[in-house]
């Protein structure tokens, strides 16, 4: 089985005894924190905050001539700036900001993600731990999971009758197969040592699904969540366009139906800042619940 | 005196595909109630898969293990192992990874303040009631190990299963880890099985030490009494005659003639 993961060696903070050390003169601790606060800064929210800067200036001498087909980002700015400026506004059932927007594909994305981690880390778990359903769901899921998102939609809409519940189970069907394999390979690679002590202690299924598996794969698990959570933000939108509805998906087609090119413009920037936002929370939360794990 | 653990027969045959490695053969021992024993042999030569077989966790290819008239073939907590690599869960806190065993073999029998009192007891008896509250990686080689015992000793074995425990300490952590072992058997009674390629720690501690020939096919060599009384002061042993003798015997038998000949 293959592991379509970015291997990331999972985090361990330590947490090693802080030893006092009384210094001549001690900084203080205010001081110190601002100085820390301005070297994060300088490190990490600059660079991209240059950039950015560079790539727009870029764009507006490139989309100024007469003959572009884009807009240039200072007429964004003129003909979206209701959009930018006020995300949560609402002038008439189909005409709200574009935070709302996100928040109802969030909801579609909070469910359909939710219930493929609950049943891929199940399946992960029956894959990993067993050689005969190994062999019989591996190639199985495999195949499965180079179907584009997609391709399922017709499937669903036929089987549901309804775009909503069908744009769920597109999440659903997307995000479960990094977090199936991920889970697999991690359940697959837990030491022998701990399967001894838990013949040794007469753990029965359960309590060795809570205390050991769980615990010992999560590195594992949230790999495959964060790479299920971003695919799922892809194939929402994806979704959307195709099943209606308010979400910021159906918002691009509808702006392309009515030549809003600016609109789309914004809609993207959107899409990309909560893509990025929910990958950096499974991360966060990753590395929160699985602090400890790998160190030995 | 009457055999409490009796290994009889024990062979072992590993099947890789057609290879087939016989590593044990026709192991029988037998230990009373309350002994030390300590397996001693070269690296390689099947003291491991001996113990594990003891442990249940490997099946014995024939023979078998009677513990206390019972057969005994799958792992249980009535026969607690110390690993070599302490085998702590990370995830859990050194109390934590006590409290686990002590709620698994008590739940039905001890309420949860007496399973509470009785884990710190057991982090007090290897004196680790200190560091309770911290993980596995954030304590020393020597530390983790303690805990390990401490595991061990928490599920109350009829026979605690040692293999190589001291291996990957430094001397100065081992001689006090060994101290503490000598403490704990002289006052508990156990029943200690424990694996070990150190010469010296098999004399300090053991009522006999079982030598094994190499592999393949590694039977046992020899069997050698300790008649040292307890409590031993390994100080008072370093000129003691009857210590120096055991301690020759062992060497003899390990380097003269069972050399390891891995380059021949
Ligand atoms: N699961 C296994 N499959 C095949 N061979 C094994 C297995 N476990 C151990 N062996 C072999 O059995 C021999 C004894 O191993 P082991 O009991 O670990 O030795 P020791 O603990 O004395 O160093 C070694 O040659 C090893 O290669
Ligand atoms: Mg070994």
């Amino acid at each position: 089985m293959s592991v379509t993961a970015l291997k990331e060696a999972p985090q361990t903070p330590r947490r090693t005894p802080a030893e006092v050390v009384r210094l001549a003169r001690p900084k203080t601790p205010v001081a110190a924190r601002a100085r820390a606060a301005l070297h994060w800064f300088a490190v990490s929210v600059l660079p991209p905050l240059v950039v950015a800067a560079l790539l727009l200036l870029l764009w507006e001498l490139l989309c100024r001539g007469a003959g572009a087909t884009l807009p240039p980002p200072s007429r964004i700015w003129a003909d979206s700036k209701d959009l930018i400026v006020d995300p949560f506004f609402v002038a008439g059932p189909q005409d709200i900001g574009l935070g709302l927007r996100v928040l109802v594909s969030l909801q579609r994305v909070a469910v359909g993600f939710g219930l493929a981690a609950v049943v891929g880390v199940l399946l992960g778990a029956l894959v990993g731990q067993s050689v005969w359903a190994m062999r019989g769901l591996d190639p199985i899921f495999q195949m499965l999971r180079t179907v584009p998102p997609l391709a399922w939609l017709p499937l669903a809409l036929a089987a549901f009758r309804d775009s909503s519940p069908s744009a769920i189970f597109v999440i659903f069907i997307t995000a479960i197969w990094p977090i199936i394999i991920n889970t697999a390979v991690g359940i697959r690679n837990i030491p022998q040592d701990y399967r001894n002590v838990a013949q040794v202690l007469r753990l029965n299924p359960i309590e060795f699904f809570w205390k050991i598996m769980l615990p010992s794969a999560a590195p594992y698990i949230f790999t495959g969540l964060r790479i299920g959570i971003g695919l799922s933000w892809l194939a929402i939108v994806a979704a959307e366009m195709l099943t209606g509805g308010v979400g910021i998906g159906f918002f691009i087609w509808d702006a392309w139906n009515s030549s809003r090119l600016p609109d789309i413009i914004v809609a993207l920037v959107y899409i990309g800042v909560v893509g990025f936002v929910l990958d950096r929370l499974v991360a966060a939360v990753g590395g929160f619940v699985t602090r400890g794990t790998a160190a030995s | 005196m009457p055999a409490y653990l009796q290994l009889s027969q024990i062979g072992k045959t590993f099947t890789r595909g057609a290879a087939t490695t016989e590593v044990l053969k026709e192991v029988s021992l037998d230990i009373a109630k309350g002994e030390y024993i300590s397996i001693i042999g070269h690296s390689g030569c099947g003291k491991s898969t001996l113990l594990n077989i003891v442990a249940g966790l490997t099946p014995a290819t024939t023979g078998g293990v009677i513990l206390d008239d019972r057969e005994v073939n799958s792992p249980g907590p009535d026969r607690a192992v110390v690993f070599q690599n302490h085998s702590l869960l990370p995830w859990l806190s050194v109390y934590d990874n006590v409290r686990l065993a002590v709620d698994k073999v008590f739940s039905g029998t001890r309420s949860r303040a007496e399973r509470h009192a009785w884990t710190l007891h057991n982090l007090d008896l290897v004196q680790m009631g200190h560091a309770k509250d911290k993980r596995p990686a954030e304590i020393s080689g020597g530390m983790k190990q303690r805990v390990g015992i401490a595991r061990a000793l928490a599920m109350e074995p009829k026979v605690l299963l040692l293999d190589e425990p001291f291996g990957a300490l430094d001397a100065l952590t081992r001689a006090h880890l060994q101290d503490s072992v000598m403490q704990i058997h002289a006052s508990l009674g156990n029943t200690i099985l424990m694996i070990t390629h150190d010469v010296d720690e098999a004399v300090l501690l053991s009522d006999r030490i079982v030598m094994m020939t190499n592999g393949p096919s590694a039977r046992i060599g020899e069997v050698l009494e300790v008649n040292l009384p307890r409590p031993r002061r390994r100080l008072e042993l370093v000129a003691n005659p009857t210590y120096l003798k055991a301690r020759e015997a062992v060497l003899k038998f390990l380097h003269e003639r069972h050399r390891f000949v891995e380059a021949a």
